[in-house]
């Protein structure tokens, strides 16, 4: 079998590969998004700027103070998570009790801030990062070539997604994350400081971004608008999946990825907006999201 | 948003004869700087701020009265821009007649996106309007007619009812200004008209417009259309001032400088955008030599604003009016007890 309805299949493993690869990019970022959504209620547009400063920061490691990507994957998120818990602190912390639309904007002000600082240190064309050599070459699947490095990104992407969840549903920590969410003065009531749980979220959602950004620094370049980009494309996963679930954001995001790449190989122009389009038709269709309660 | 409602709250009659007569008075300091601007400023650049300040005014239509914040208005901004590049430059049209194609474009595509984003509100219309605007930008990329990354250059700026030759910069100075103000006043009575009212109830409170029996979805659909009317109306005007439609036109960093605008200047006030339109554009004209780092301004302005400044300019000063027009009449109302 070398063709399946007229597709030569190594291109159609390919594309679905890379389908996943960016499925696993959307996935981790909407999870964040949706995590911080939950508690905070802030739409965190500086997602994809955190995404973009974990990379920045592996490749500063390396070429810094010499650290590879094993580090890099440990101290990015952490160092990143610490400014996102920073950020939320000083700013964030002061829009309480304002309409969500204020989050929204300084969120966006602060992603101008990131990602025009590094525009104009770094430049627009990009910086290479490495594959590890652990994970270089590739390994014969039998219908298909799969690269070391591309697999472990979505093994590890899968893996992290799948410790959110059960994270979030099965856990002491995440049963007191969700009763937060659901009513914070009562959560308070009960002894529990709402405020450091807020404030660890945030600092958990743009660790994940992070580490996301190391993940693909391999794969892309490292680039000051890496995250501009996909900010975009995972706001879509959210109003797809619905903010309120954690399952639907993982599920949206790998679909959408795999569609995307399968566009690709049907009619290669549509594959940027293909995205777009099924959020057209979602919305019209089922206007609360595949997996979201009504608002 | 909070802001403004603190602003609608008062309507009591002589509140609203002093509000009817401050309008009146922001009217004529507008018709007095567009005709005494182009003795100090550039007209080229103040033909920038109009375009720029009926596009913030059109967007603050949505944001200001509507309460929807819309993240994805530069589709409506550069498809009227590209639309009537193109009427001008390909088919030779005149330019009343490509500005008009591209603000019939610009409405057209209102209504079919308008019906799909209305469909959610708050946080999640802005993601849908983002992610709308940026299908019209990979459109755009793509499209051979928008000429992809050189955009449509050298537009003609052509002759006015095939009379007024528009080459000149300040006859067609004076061109922009009268359809900037006949917008602004347009824009003014749909805000000050019964359907304004209603929006704004919509607004503070929905389900209460509900029960009232509103038919509320058609209301936004109606703003949402009317909003991208306005802008899309910029965005063709732009086209023909600087003979210039481009990708920066549809880029998410256009609707992002729409919203910073509209926020600098206060955001539910009628001449607000148009305060924070000239303050963003002077400030970009002004700082043109640091580059790339305007970029950085701009977020911590947006940063600032959201922090500490939430009215804006206009509504800061709109705030400060009333509350020493309360405080004369106050100690007027205490003389009269004594």
């Amino acid at each position: 079998m070398h063709s399946i309805f007229g597709i030569p299949t190594p291109a159609l493993f390919g594309q679905l590969l890379l389908g996943l690869i960016n499925g696993a990019f959307y996935a981790m970022l909407s999870l964040g998004l949706a995590v911080i959504f939950g508690l905070l209620n802030v739409v965190n547009f500086s997602h994809g700027a955190f995404y973009m400063l974990g990379a920045f920061t592996g490749w500063l490691l390396l070429a810094g103070l010499g650290l590879g990507y094993w580090w890099a994957l440990l101290l990015s998120p952490l160092i990143v998570g610490v400014l996102g818990m920073a950020v939320e602190r000083l700013l964030l912390a002061r829009l309480k009790g304002l309409d969500p639309l204020y989050g929204l904007l300084l969120t966006f002000g602060l992603a101008l801030i990131i990602q025009g600082v590094f525009r104009n240190i770094f430049g627009v064309s990009g910086l290479p990062y490495g594959v590890p050599s652990q994970l270089a070459g590739a390994r014969n699947l039998g219908f298909m070539i799969l690269p070391n490095y591309r697999g472990w990104v979505i093994g590890l992407s899968l893996l992290v997604c799948l410790a959110t969840w059960l994270g979030i549903e099965k856990t002491r920590l995440g049963a007191t994350l969700r009763a937060a969410t659901e009513n914070a003065t009562l959560t308070e009531a009960f002894g529990i400081n709402v405020p450091r749980l807020v404030t660890l979220t945030y600092g958990f959602g743009t660790a994940l971004a992070a580490l996301a950004g190391v993940l693909a620094a391999p794969i892309y370049s490292v680039n000051p608008n890496m995250g501009a980009d996909l900010i975009i494309t995972v706001f879509v996963v959210v109003v797809i999946g619905g903010m309120g679930s954690i399952l639907g954001s993982i599920v949206t995001g790998f679909g959408l990825g795999l569609a995307e790449g399968l566009t690709r190989l049907v009619y290669p122009a549509g594959s940027a907006t293909v995205v777009f389009v099924i959020m057209i038709v979602v919305l019209l269709v089922k206007p609360a999201g595949l997996f979201g309660r009504s608002t | 948003m909070s802001a403004t409602a603190e602003s609608n709250a008062a309507t009591k009659p002589p509140v609203k004869a002093t509000a009817a007569a401050s309008r009146l008075w922001g009217f004529g300091v507008v018709a007095l700087l567009i005709i005494l601007g182009p003795v100090v400023v550039y007209p080229v650049l103040l033909m920038k701020v109009m375009c720029f300040a009926l596009f913030a005014a059109g967007f603050n239509l949505l944001l200001g009265f509507g309460g929807l914040l819309s993240f994805g208005h530069a589709a409506y901004f550069g498809i009227g821009s590209y639309v009537s590049a193109y009427a001008a430059k390909a088919w030779g049209w005149p330019p009343e007649a490509a500005v008009t194609a591209g603000t019939a474009a610009g409405a057209l595509l209102g209504v079919i996106f308008g019906v799909v984003a209305i469909r959610r509100q708050g946080i999640y219309f802005a993601m849908i309007t983002l992610a709308l605007a940026q299908l019209i930008y990979f459109v755009c990329l793509q499209v051979p007619f928008t000429g992809g990354e050189d955009g449509l250059q050298s537009v003609p700026r052509g002759k006015l009812l095939g009379l007024v030759d528009l080459s000149n910069d300040l006859t067609l100075y004076g061109v922009v200004s009268v359809v900037f103000f006949l917008t602004l006043l347009l824009v003014s009575r749909i805000v000050h008209s019964p359907f304004g009212h209603v929006l704004r109830a919509i607004r503070d409170n929905e389900a209460r417009a509900i029960s009232l029996g509103y038919k509320t979805v058609w209301y936004r659909l109606a703003v949402f259309v009317l909003s991208t009317v306005v802008c899309a109306l910029a965005g063709a005007m732009k086209a023909i001032v600087f003979q210039l439609a481009s990708l920066t036109d549809v880029h998410w960093t256009t609707s992002g400088e729409v919203v910073l605008m509209t926020l600098v200047g206060g955001m539910g006030t009628l001449f607000g955008p148009l305060v924070g339109a000239a303050v963003v554009v002077a400030a970009e004209f002004y700082l043109a030599s640091i580059g790339s780092w305007v970029q950085v301004i701009e977020g911590g302005i947006f940063v600032a604003c959201v922090l500490g400044f939430r009215a804006g300019i206009v509504g800061t000063l709109a705030d400060f009016g009333r509350r020493s027009i309360a405080a004369r009449q106050g100690a007027s109302a205490r003389a009269a007890v004594n």
